[in-house]
């Protein structure tokens, strides 16, 4: 399905662009996350 | 046993992720092997005698201004030149005619890299290696920022700073459009006396090769871009040093994206635990603080209630002894009230005698 | 530790500022020397302005093919986000590691930051080709492969972080206090995604020039150049705190509150000290950084004169004046040493993108900035000091406003 990747650059396209989206997921589902452990006791 | 729906379909899920990851082309050497059937251009410094026709034929077939002093005029030769907006290549001369073994020159123009400074730099992906072997811009995109020139160890790069609206930076292309269309670059088909031959890098990687053995007396033992900067797609073969020739000998072999993707790569890792150790750290300090709080509040709390206790105590204390003073002085009283009854009782009458 | 009540208080209680905390100056003449001169040099950027945009870069500055990064770069940028650093130290240092004696410190920190972040993007309208396109990388094209892209994004969220954080100040000037009161809620995630993005950034801005080994002098360039562009930032951002500080702290007496006035020797002390041992971890990692490239033989070079003088004069020599200074309870010693500091962050930035740059080029070749150059900085920066003077006149940075009891 993905193309052969022949080059270093082209590596690094793909690896980088991956880990950017995860950091914008990251950057997301941590306050959630935080909010989730502090749903019952007292808010900060 | 028959296998049921869902696992077959769970393992062709497998299976199709597995076909979908992306695979690496084997190498030569180093983990990425490039394009196999990309072309290159060999530049033979040994015969090269700067008369220029390539830098003319650039220009035409480029469409690019006409210079100052015509390609004719070889005095230009007496400065180094570099690449610059309007012109892609140039000759130059490292030689003077007097000097013992004549002059020489050498052709100097992008090295289309395996693997692109440019191109790593570059933060809107400006830059492409093709598979034809041409590293293309594309001005589109472009937002003049300039790190290309920046991170190009050859200096190749040049930037229209006198283009107020649409500015763009310019570089020799390998005739990527002629390319395509099956001809040769415009400098290798001007050349007249062949220094420049064009075709896949490989084969001319053996040209090379080949030559250098024949003549071991004409040419240094060395094909610059071969391993340079992780390999360009434009070699070099010279009869000195490529030092002589301005090519740096010091540049090593790294390919350029390498020398950025320890930086890169720790991104996501300071990002994945700076906030959970800041977001630890606050917890810990509001935590403390809460604690702290708390032990001053009880302290206080047990303060007051020892005082309290203590006042309470004496004044239970003072309480009794009221209590005992009053007591006693009632008791005092009622004696004192008794004598004085007694006192005044009126006494029984005595007899006379 | 604030005492105002939020009632009118009598001179001898608890004064407010002279312009009565109504958020307006007091009149004077409008052609003050500061004016008159910030005038004259608005209307330079503005000629200047012209013609960069009319003529393009050459119009107005020497960058060239060699040297396409000047001091719009070298200085505007990498040195105004190495200064503007005070805002995430400061704030983290208040509300992350519970330092609130600090506390008077970090409106007028955070205001320097969002102003030097703010100036950056200013200066590079000017500096790149097509000013217009700057979205491009985010919208348009990532280059993903590229430090600057990731320092472009840094840097556009950090600025929207610093924006956040400045704008409780503007809303009690404002008096919308619902909305201020929702910003302040804020405060720790938004201090905590700063030093998230301040560390990548800052640390990408050196990062920038690892593609560039052929072209910096190896006593600068460094595998680290990350790690020392990072943690000088940190020493860069406390010493403009202090720095900055003792300027308002006199120039704009009439603003500052007894509270913060108070607070301030305990920022001074307490950050001369901080700074002193950051620089010192400095000097270490750099002197690591000569060893572990084994680059000793360099010292005696006049490129490594010049490193000695960097090392020395600007970093190991602050970091014992800080300690003088915090020993003795000397305040001038620290205000110099800061500005010291502050220097020595210029130098080291100016020496990694200009002049240790292309250091194998011959001299003939080497850049120098046209005056026009100069000039437009000289404007950036100016229109940095009016729009700083303009806010702190007028809101609650250097002093608390009363209505708003909780910014403690």
């Amino acid at each position: 399905m993905l193309a052969v990747i022949h080059t270093l650059q082209e590596f690094m396209t793909r690896t980088k662009g991956i880990v950017y989206l995860l950091i914008l997921a990251y950057l997301i589902g941590f306050p959630l996350w935080w909010r989730f452990l502090n749903r019952n006791n007292k808010d900060d | 046993m028959s296998i049921s729906r869902r696992s077959f379909l769970q393992i062709l899920g497998l299976a199709s992720a597995g076909a979908a990851l992306p695979t690496t082309a084997q190498a030569a050497h180093g983990e990425f092997a490039g394009y196999p059937d990309s072309f290159a251009v060999l530049h033979d410094q040994t015969l090269c005698v700067g008369c220029r026709s390539c830098e003319a034929a650039c220009n035409e077939v480029n469409n690019l201004p006409a210079p100052d002093r015509p390609f004719t005029d070889l005095t230009v030769l007496d400065e180094m030149r570099r690449t610059s907006a309007g012109a892609y290549t140039v000759v130059n001369r490292y030689r003077d005619a007097d000097e013992p073994g004549g002059p020489i020159f050498r052709k100097l123009q992008c090295n289309h890299c395996l693997e692109p400074a440019c191109a790593s730099a570059c933060f809107v992906g400006a830059f492409t290696k093709t598979p034809e072997g041409a590293v293309i811009y594309n001005p589109s995109v472009c937002v003049g920022c300039r790190y290309c020139i920046v991170a190009c160890p050859f200096n190749v790069p040049a930037y229209q700073y006198h283009n107020a609206a649409n500015p763009v930076v310019t570089k020799c292309t390998m005739c990527y459009p002629r390319v395509k269309e099956g001809l040769l670059p415009g400098c290798v088909e001007a050349c007249p006396m062949e220094a420049l031959s064009f075709g896949k890098r490989r084969d001319l990687l053996h040209l090379a090769r080949e030559r250098i053995l024949r003549h071991p007396d004409r040419y240094v033992d060395h094909i610059y871009g071969e391993l340079e900067m992780g390999g360009t797609s434009w070699l070099y073969i010279t009869g000195v040093r490529p030092e002589k020739v301005g090519l740096r000998e010091d540049l090593g072999e790294t390919p350029a994206p390498e020398f950025t993707s320890g930086a890169l790569g720790a991104v996501p890792m300071v990002v994945g635990l700076w906030p959970v150790l800041l977001t630890g750290l606050y917890a810990i300090n509001k935590r403390r603080e809460a604690v702290q709080k708390r032990n001053l509040t009880e302290a206080v709390e047990q303060a007051i209630g020892e005082t309290q206790a203590a006042a309470d105590r004496k004044a239970a204390q003072t309480a009794e002894k009221f209590k005992k003073d009053k007591e006693a002085a009632v008791e005092k009283a009622i004696q004192k009230a008794l004598k004085e009854a007694e006192a005044a009782r009126p006494k029984p009458p005595e007899e006379d005698a | 530790m604030s005492t105002d009540t939020g009632t009118v208080t009598t001179p001898e209680a608890a004064p407010l500022p002279a312009d009565g905390g109504s958020g307006t100056p007091p009149r004077r003449g409008i052609l003050t020397p500061f004016n008159v001169i910030a005038g004259l040099i608005i209307l330079l950027g503005a000629w200047l302005t012209w013609q960069r945009f009319t003529g393009g870069l050459g119009a107005i500055s020497h960058l060239s093919n060699n040297q396409p990064w000047g001091v719009w770069i070298g200085f505007d940028l990498l040195t105004g986000v190495a200064l503007a650093a005070g805002g995430y130290t400061t704030a983290a240092a208040v509300y992350l590691f519970g330092q609130k004696q600090y506390h008077a410190a970090v409106r007028p920190a955070v205001l320097t930051g969002f102003l030097g972040y703010a100036l950056v993007v200013f200066a590079l309208l000017y500096d790149v080709g097509r000013p217009l396109r700057l979205p491009y990388p985010f919208v348009i094209s990532p280059g993903v492969t590229s430090v600057m892209f990731e320092v472009g994004a840094c840097v556009a969220l950090y600025l929207t972080v610093l924006f956040l954080e400045f704008s409780p100040a503007p809303l009690e000037w404002l008096g919308w206090t619902r909305l201020r009161n929702f910003m302040i809620k804020l405060t720790i995630p938004l201090t905590i995604f700063g030093v998230v993005l301040s560390t990548l950034h800052q640390s990408s801005l050196g990062a920038m020039f690892l593609i560039t080994p052929a072209k910096l002098h190896p006593l600068w360039y460094s595998n680290y150049l990350p790690v020392f562009f990072f943690v000088s930032s940190i020493a860069a951002g406390m010493a403009m705190v202090i720095f900055e500080g003792t300027l308002s702290h006199s120039i704009f007496r009439r603003q500052v509150d007894p509270a913060h006035e108070e607070e301030h020797h305990a920022v001074i002390f307490g950050f001369a000290k901080a700074t002193s041992l950051v620089l010192m971890g400095y000097f270490g990692i750099k002197v690591v950084g000569v060893a572990v490239s084994n680059n000793w033989h360099l010292l005696g070079t006049r490129y490594g004169l010049w490193f000695l003088l960097e090392m020395l004069g600007f970093v190991a020599l602050p970091a014992f004046l800080f300690g003088v200074g915090v020993r003795e309870k000397k305040l001038g010693l620290i205000r110099f040493t800061a500005l010291l500091t502050v220097l020595g962050i210029v130098l080291n930035r100016l020496n990694v993108a200009i002049i240790c740059f292309n250091y194998r080029l011959p001299a003939a070749q080497r850049y120098v900035p046209s005056w026009k150059e100069i000039g437009l900085s000289v404007f950036i920066v100016t229109v940095g000091l009016v729009a700083f003077r303009f806010i702190v006149t007028r809101m609650p940075i250097l002093h608390d406003d009363p209505a708003y009891k909780d910014a403690h």
